[in-house]
């Protein structure tokens, strides 16, 4: 063998090598978390993580359930809430706006979905609850979350929108033209359903960060531990539970703290298994 | 002809349209306003240099800084050679094999899990099982997991922008794969390269929940990378939270973080809009 | 007529893609010092033919050739065959010229340094001598340091030939050389062409049967039948445009067909 293809054969090797160790970082953490899980697992199995009504792991409590309903409410509200918005925004800088503007829009929009989710919350804690504890006390509370939750997710909603409406072909619109069809009527009966997967994989993309969002969340829920009933109670979501009590927590409390991460893990797969199952009967149907 | 409902409606659409934009517009300004209007007050050159007091109330952030530059610097660190690494081998030597299909998987699985596991992964895994304890180093590998498949995604895009007829016109003249790799393809991919590591770099300075329980607490300036270091946005997240009082120093810190990512941000956006001029011209 | 052996020599040579074949059953004699044409109708399998020559299909997935490739006697198609080496002794132009992002000297440099020659002196004598033979050098010689990029269509193939003639070739691969050229750039190159002839051993796939008259010294016409592309007639110009075998050769050099 040349010099030269014994180069190319171990360049190939090491890059062979660079490419496993990324591809094993997901095990990792598959592995590692389930490691940690493994103590209270063994102890008490999955069934009280669902079943008991209260999170006390000190007394050996592990119910997850009012803050997986923190979670879950906190999600749909903020998805709700972005969703149009997010879409709508989008839609105004590809057919509504002069380029210009369009394009001052859009740098606004990348800005926005940089900007972290501390200073969200910052801003949440000191603008928004106070705002909200003067309508109806005590301030922070679930609403809070969803609102400042939907902020941060209307950009990554955007700017999928925004990349699935430019790629509706152009001939779509020419052809709804030339039958003299409105604007608006053009979008919503041609544009969206041609951009329908493109919009789809953005809401998608959203619900998954706000499933994860942590920081902002934590700073203005409130965090007691309780199934909300109005939208101004206070709410834990799963994420600050684990951020709130891994600072001190050690032994079985450690390990379900473990237990909750492998359930949001849990969350995020069966979120992108259900898009990608949707997406593809979608394409066949 | 558009009938009379759907003129109707087409003007109430122009209506919310705009009114979208406006209110999207007026909440973003609302927010950074709010945090320049506060934050303003309590930032000094001075606070760049000197160190916090008073559990962050007074005094600077030069600590928060330099952990804050350290541990992005090992987070840059491990991922860039491996993430150009993996780029590589998927962009010109794996194609489409069973190998790459399972690593593209792999990558776009680690890019949905939330940050709080990744903590959670960090703190097990490299505090833990590694036993680099709370610090600058276990931060910062950590983070470099979350950023890879960022820049694993732009540095490809960058190899296959690269014309075709490079690869064919260098193996017709017998020229290496490796050469070839080296003196044209890797240069023709630089530009992704560097929106990618720009991009990751934004998204490691505005991670704090992956951090908490990896690099730790500490407000002190570090002396190794193995010590405990704050970050900037914990920082903020400990004075709006755990320190009455410290919401101007947070909005301070607050402040200073934009600052650094607009920085960031226009950075990457110069890039990309040279690259695509410049990859216009080949075409 | 008695002639030395030929330099390449194909046999029963076949290609075969995933979706389609290429070309089949394709033998051929490639006398040495002689440029061969290579024409037929588009689909025909003609850019192919040539990358069985050069190895190229390695960088085909799916590419699949049986039959029998010698150059000078030694089987091109085995496993065994440094490619490296070989395309150092076959070269290639291809249709549209593509420089390396470099300037014009490193365009020619690159390839040399890669096969061994590192000394300056030599690099530049070289230089001087592949652009001299393509007749750049004194459009070129006071600005070789400029990037290759801001050539002209025409001076870009040419100093894709010099490229390739630094080499030193044994044979000269050219795959539509100047379909992507204005007609006076068409006509310089087809000039060059010309004048490597006996120095080199040349094959040029061309649509362009005028040009095939002018610049070969043999002919080879491929043809697609039975979905894959077949050789139905070869030899020198003469025979082939003048007393063609098959008729379906008479009916493409007549203009009517193809």
């Amino acid at each position: 063998m040349s010099r030269s293809s014994r180069n190319d054969a171990l360049l190939v090797l090491a890059l062979r090598a660079a490419a496993c160790v990324a591809g094993a970082i997901t095990l990792l953490i598959g592995a590692f978390l389930v490691l940690e899980s493994w103590p209270v697992l063994r102890e008490v199995g999955l069934g009280p993580f669902f079943h008991d009504d209260a999170w006390h792991p000190s007394d050996g409590l592990y119910g997850l359930t009012p803050m997986l309903s923190g979670t879950l409410l906190a999600t749909a509200g903020s998805v709700l809430l972005a969703t149009p918005l997010g879409v709508l925004s989008a839609v105004f800088c590809q057919y509504y706006a002069p380029p210009r503007v369009a394009g001052v829009h859009r740098r606004l929009i990348e800005l926005l979905a940089g900007i972290p989710s501390v200073v969200y919350g910052l801003w949440g804690l000191t603008v928004l609850v106070p705002l909200i504890g003067a309508l109806h006390p005590p301030g922070p509370s679930l609403l809070a979350g969803i609102l400042v939750l939907s902020i941060m997710i209307l950009p990554t909603i955007a700017l999928s929108a925004d990349a699935a409406l430019a790629s509706v072909p152009a001939d779509y619109w020419r052809g709804a033209a030339a039958l003299g069809i409105s604007r608006w009527s053009t979008i919503r009966h041609v544009v969206f359903p041609a951009a329908r997967s493109g919009l789809f994989t953005g809401v998608i993309l959203g619900t998954g960060r706000a499933i994860g969002e942590t920081m902002a969340i934590l700073m203005v829920c409130g965090n007691q531990i309780r199934t909300p009933r109005s939208l101004f109670d206070s709410v834990r979501t799963l994420t600050a539970n684990i951020a709130l009590e891994m600072a001190y927590a050690m032994g079985s409390h450690r390990s379900a703290l473990f237990v909750s991460g492998l359930v949001l893990l849990g969350m995020i797969v069966l979120l992108v298994s259900a898009a990608e199952w949707i997406g593809r009967g979608r394409m066949h149907g | 002809m558009a009938s009379d409902s759907a003129r109707a409606a087409d003007r109430i659409a122009t209506v919310a349209m705009w009114s979208v934009a406006l209110l999207v517009t007026a909440v973003f300004l609302w927010l950074l306003g709010d945090i320049a209007w506060h934050g303003l007050g309590r930032i000094s050159w001075e606070v760049l240099f000197t160190a916090p007091r008073n559990a962050g109330r007074e005094g600077g952030l030069a600590p928060i800084l330099v952990s804050t530059f350290l541990i992005l610097l090992v987070c840059m660190l491990a991922s860039l050679p491996l993430g150009v690494a993996t780029a590589v081998l998927l962009a010109e030597f794996a194609g489409e094999g069973r190998f790459a299909r399972l690593v593209r998987r792999s990558l776009d699985v680690l890019a949905g899990v939330p940050s709080i596991v990744f903590g959670l992964f960090g703190n097990a895994f490299f505090s833990k099982t590694l036993g680099l304890g709370f610090s600058i180093l276990s931060g910062g590998l950590t983070l470099a997991c979350m950023v890879l498949p960022i820049l694993i995604r732009a540095t490809e895009e960058g190899l296959r922008s690269a014309p075709r007829e490079y690869r064919l016109g260098a193996a017709a003249l017998g020229i290496s794969r490796t050469s070839a790799l080296v003196h044209l393809l890797l240069p023709a991919a630089v530009p992704g390269l560097m929106v990618g590591f720009v991009l990751g770099l934004g998204r490691a300075i505005a991670e704090t929940a992956a951090l908490i329980f990896t690099s730790g607490y500490v407000d002190r300036m570090p002396a190794s990378l193995l010590d405990s270091g704050r970050a900037l946005t914990v920082h903020i997240y400990d004075l709006s939270m755990n320190v009455p009082g410290g919401d101007r120093s947070a909005h301070g810190a607050a402040l200073v973080l934009i600052v650094l990512l607009l920085a960031v941000n226009s950075s990457a956006w110069t890039i990309a809009r040279r690259w695509q001029g410049r990859s216009l011209l080949h075409a | 007529m008695s002639s030395p052996a030929p330099l390449l020599r194909a046999e029963r040579l076949t290609l075969r893609y995933p979706e389609k074949t290429a070309f089949e059953d394709v033998s051929l004699d490639v006398p040495a010092g002689s440029i061969t044409a290579v024409v037929g109708p588009s689909g025909c399998g003609k850019s192919s033919l040539l990358a069985c020559f050069n190895r190229l299909t390695d960088l085909i997935p799916g590419a699949r050739v049986t039959g029998s490739v010698r150059l000078a006697g030694e089987e091109l198609t085995n496993g065994s065959v440094d490619v490296t080496a070989l395309r150092r002794r076959v070269g290639m132009i291809f249709q549209k010229p593509v420089p390396f992002p470099l300037s014009i000297r490193r365009n020619n440099e690159f390839p040399l340094r890669e096969h061994g020659l590192r000394e300056r002196a030599e690099l530049e004598a070289v230089l001087e001598r592949t652009l001299r033979d393509v007749g750049l050098w004194d459009e070129v010689k006071d600005r070789l340091s400029a990037p290759a990029m801001s050539l002209s269509g025409g001076e870009l193939q040419r100093l894709s030939i010099a490229r390739a003639l630094a080499l030193e070739p044994e044979v000269l691969l050219m795959d539509e050389p100047c379909s992507a050229l204005d007609p006076l750039s068409s006509g310089v190159v087809e000039d060059l062409i010309l004048s490597l002839r006996t120095r080199y051993t040349l094959v040029v796939v061309t649509h362009n049967l005028a040009q095939a008259r002018r610049i070969a010294d043999r002919v080879a016409v491929l043809w697609v039948q039975n979905g894959a592309g077949r050789l139905i007639e070869h030899g020198t110009v003469a025979e082939v445009f003048e007393s063609p075998r098959d008729p379906l050769t008479a009916a493409y050099v007549s203009g009517l067909r193809g």
